[in-house]
């Protein structure tokens, strides 16, 4: 087994562990490479199937590449799609600044979903690597039941034995993807050929190395216009891959308010 | 799943999982921070933020700040959680994972190091061994960790002394030694100047051992356990389609199709059809330990998940009843009688602490006997389940070996189990000829009973050798037999000398010693008779069976006195030489003695004499077997 076909089997591990235990489950779709990954680790998992929902919360916002990309692949996948939309920005916590206003929108259309919906468990595609808040993740998160995430006291979490019982009222993110990289990501799409956003790839010594909204998202100077060079780029690179999301640095501890919040 | 490693790339570099622990402020994270920086690992612009940070805080420019990227931390000055980050070497990528000191946040700790391949521990040059590095010390035992470096930082605050070294070295490998530990390295740093981290340090020229680097990239990946007995737990059973597909990940061995799979506990087999799989080139036919992978069976059985399947040839061990050594997290103690959820593999039972067998001083190391488990205690505990469970010995297959015992929604401990002095129950409820057909008897039990005056029953005596059994047993036969009774004893001794002369005092054989014993008094029971059995039997489950046997027809009767009277009184001589280490297994001793939970009668040997312990037993037997209305003694 090599490094990538170890985290491909932890990862399935853990989506059947979810799927086990949690009665009211959804997978999250930014329409982004990790979760285009973790649909394809579901279909691993269970035989072609995506057993449970698989939720775009739409700000509306997006760039009309991804909601092509969705669209297609929602068919293709034969994947049960939920389209959630966001609140507009003056609900939104007014103290946070201008982009992490925009973010949480999203944070508030995944509350209003998992009330409509009743679901207490929601899988999302975030990596250890990408920011260091998301580092102390655990695999199966609780979250209070207004979504809000205590990381100072966490439930312990090892031997692959994830806390899955819950009071009512509150609900589990469950992360699949928490042990993997970028690099990891991009070479397991090269080695499955998992389809991916045209905007990943440079156009005229630009590319999305992150994708988000299309106002708060900026591309990166890059020549890469395929999976070898992206690959190539990153293993010299020592620029962070969320650089071009505004909302994560406006202020020192914008992003952490987000995922206390409930933020992805 | 398959692996076509062909269309990798050749870049993909080894990885190795480490875990950094010791006492708080041993500087755990001020080495990551340099770590980072001496490898060249940082992301560009990370080192000027923090600086930066700092100097719109007005604080000094601390390492650690790199590892604290939350903002409460870098107020309160601890790592709260247990964070992951990559550097590199020349070798391979590490991941580190900064495990908490702090006391309170040993869940965090253990959360972090329970999946490193390798451990880094810290200790205060200046300081010395604290509790804390102790009990890290410790938990990386009962965590599996096998490779461990111990860093004596802050060696220039005592001046780059080689004795305050070799001191701290000799202190903490006596104490690992005592834990059954060997670090594989001690190294004199400074993570603050970058001494011995990555560059070898000019100012202690006296160390002519490895650096950090050079010790980290020694250590070895964990190899998945291929080569050992197979195991794969079921984690569920899919049916999307025509096929039912059971899951689970190989935890160790291998498997392929054709094999004969052997399911414990339910004790059924079938044969691999098909190994399932989706996008794969072609069609699989082996897997091996680490694989998450789904099977068909030729036979269309009915499983759940928490089965385990092994090959016939090694199964797991299927017992009730275990030891745990177990680190507890819970913010109650835990205690006696205490039930929680055990989780082992894939198989959630519920289990009651049935004792706690000793607990260990994170200080000294000292066991004692304790009535609970404090947080953050580690001890070894007695386990018990309704159901059998299947498992393994901790350290033959850890995988299986392990488990973690939950308190309404979270994880409260941790634990390996340990066998010994615990029989494998598996073989007690499989070995049974199929090819048995029952007769009806014409004599009915309402007829012998009759005729007798008295029913037929057993007397099941229970208790630590030198307890009384033997002496009351014939007492109380002889009492009976003079009132009338048909009574007849079946002693441990006598027993041992025909029925059962080919078994000996291993805890299988005295299993089935008892299970022998059991069957045999049920038919003195049956043929009308009052059997006295007068055995040891230390396992309740062994009793449970006796129980069934005589089809709910035995009254349990506990001969009670503590080890400490039994061994004063040791009347065979048996107590000293087992002390002498003459008899391996003794009970009490070397072997464990389960006491009933709920005995028809329980007769205390301290307090009573023999007389009034036969005339207790007497009087029992009166009121529960006489058929007539007025004591016998007065009527012959």
């Amino acid at each position: 087994m090599d490094h990538l076909d170890q985290l491909e089997s932890q990862s399935v591990y853990i989506l059947r562990e979810a799927f086990n235990r949690i009665d009211k489950l959804a997978m999250l779709w930014s329409l982004g490479k990790d979760s285009n990954v973790m649909i394809w680790l579901a279909r691993k998992a269970f035989f072609g199937h995506v057993p449970f929902p698989v939720m775009h919360i739409d700000t509306g916002r997006k760039f009309p590449e991804m909601y092509a990309f969705r669209d297609r692949y929602a068919a293709e996948w034969g994947l049960k799609l939920l389209l959630e939309e966001c609140p507009p920005v003056e609900e939104v916590d007014p103290t946070l600044p201008p982009a992490a206003r925009s973010a949480a929108r999203k944070t508030l259309g995944l509350k209003n979903a998992i009330a409509k919906h009743g679901f207490t468990g929601i899988i999302a595609g975030i990596r250890r690597d990408e920011e260091s808040v998301r580092a102390k993740e655990r695999v199966f998160s609780p979250r209070g039941d207004t979504g809000q995430w205590d990381f100072r006291d966490q439930p312990p979490e090892f031997w692959d034995q994830f806390n899955t019982d819950l009071p009512p009222g509150t609900h589990l993110r469950v992360h699949p993807l928490l042990h993997w990289t970028e690099l990891d990501i991009w070479r397991y799409v090269q080695r499955e050929r998992i389809p991916v956003v045209d905007l990943y790839f440079a156009k005229n010594g630009k590319r999305y190395r992150s994708l988000g909204d299309k106002d708060i998202t900026f591309p990166i100077d890059s020549d890469a216009t395929t999976l070898e060079a992206i690959i190539m780029e990153l293993e010299v690179t020592r620029a962070p891959e969320r650089a071009g999301r505004a909302m994560d640095r406006e202020t020192e501890d914008a992003f952490e308010r987000l995922r206390a919040a409930g933020y992805m | 799943m398959s692996s076509r490693t062909a269309a990798i790339t050749d870049s993909i570099r080894e990885q190795l999982r480490i875990v950094i622990v010791g006492h708080v402020d041993h500087g755990k994270s001020t080495l990551v921070g340099r770590l980072f920086h001496d490898t060249g690992s940082l992301p560009d612009g990370k080192l000027e933020a923090i600086k930066a940070m700092c100097e719109r805080r007005g604080m000094p420019f601390e390492w650690a700040f790199l590892m604290d990227a939350f903002q409460s931390e870098r107020d309160q000055g601890i790592t709260i959680d247990t964070a992951q980050i990559w550097f590199k070497t020349r070798k391979r990528d590490y991941v580190i994972i900064d495990a908490p000191g702090h006391r309170e946040f040993i869940k965090n700790m253990i959360t972090g190091a329970a999946s490193a391949e390798a451990a880094v521990l810290l200790i205060d040059a200046a300081h010395g061994v604290q509790q804390q590095s102790r009990l890290h010390g410790f938990l990386l035992h009962l965590l599996g960790i096998r490779q461990l470096a111990v860093l004596v930082n802050k060696m220039d605050t005592v001046d780059f002394s080689a004795a305050r070294f070799t001191a701290i070295r000799r202190e903490f490998t006596d104490y690992l030694q005592g834990i059954g530990v060997t670090a594989n390295y001690f190294i004199p740093i400074s993570a603050r100047g970058g001494d011995n981290i990555v560059e070898r340090s000019p100012a202690m020229a006296w160390y002519e051992g490895p650096t950090v680097i050079e010790a980290l990239d020694s250590f070895q990946p964990t190899r998945r356990p291929t080569d050992l007995p197979l195991r794969l737990p079921i984690q569920d059973v899919y049916k999307f389609d025509e096929r039912r597909i059971l899951v689970g990940r190989i935890e160790s061995g291998r498997l392929m199709v054709g094999d004969k799979l052997l399911f414990s506990p339910s004790n059924k087999t079938a044969r691999v059809a098909t190994i399932e799989s989706w996008n794969a080139t072609g069609p699989v036919i082996e897997a091996h330990a680490g694989q998450s992978i789904g099977i068909t069976l030729d036979e269309q059985l009915f499983l759940e998940r928490g089965e385990i399947a092994s090959l016939e040839t090694d199964p797991p061990i299927e017992t009730n009843v275990f030891r745990g050594r177990l680190f507890w997290l819970g913010r109650e103690p835990l205690q006696v009688g205490n039930a929680y959820q055990l989780r082992l593999a894939t198989r959630e039972v519920r289990v009651t602490v049935q004792a706690i067998e000793r607990v260990f001083d994170a200080d000294d190391l000292s066991a004692k006997p304790a009535v609970e488990v404090p947080r953050h205690g580690v001890a070894e505990v007695i386990l018990r389940s309704l159901p059998l469970l299947a498992l393994d010995e901790g350290r033959h297959i850890a995988r299986t070996g392990r488990f973690v015992l939950s308190d309404g929604t979270n994880i409260v401990a941790g634990g390996i189990v340990d066998m010994e002095g615990y029989p494998d129950q598996r073989e007690l409820v499989t070995k049974r000829s199929r090819n048995i057909y029952k007769v009806e008897h014409r004599v009915s039990a309402q007829a012998r009973a009759e005729r007798n005056g008295h029913r037929g029953g057993v007397l099941w005596f229970t208790g630590l050798s030198g307890a009384g059994k033997s002496t009351l047993a014939m007492a109380v036969e002889q009492e009976l037999f003079r009132k009338g009774y048909h009574v007849y004893v079946l002693d441990g001794d006598n027993v041992r000398y025909g029925l059962n002369a080919n078994l000996g005092f291993s805890p299988d054989d005295r299993s089935e010693n008892i299970r022998r014993v059991g069957e045999v008094a049920a038919l003195f029971a049956d043929a009308g008779m009052i059997v006295v059995t007068a055995f040891i039997s230390p396992y309740r489950a062994d009793r449970q069976r006796a129980r069934e046997a005589a089809k709910g027809n035995l009254h349990e009767i506990y001969v009670e006195a503590d080890i400490e009277t039994c061994e004063q009184r040791d009347p065979k001589g048996l107590y000293k030489k087992a002390r002498l280490g003459e008899i391996p297994e003794f009970t009490g001793i070397s072997a464990p003695y389960e006491p009933p939970e709920s005995p028809e009668l329980v007769v205390d040997t301290r307090v009573l004499s023999v007389e009034e312990s036969v005339a207790k037993i007497v009087d029992y037997v009166e009121k529960n077997f006489s058929l007539l209305k007025v004591n016998r003694g007065e009527t012959h």
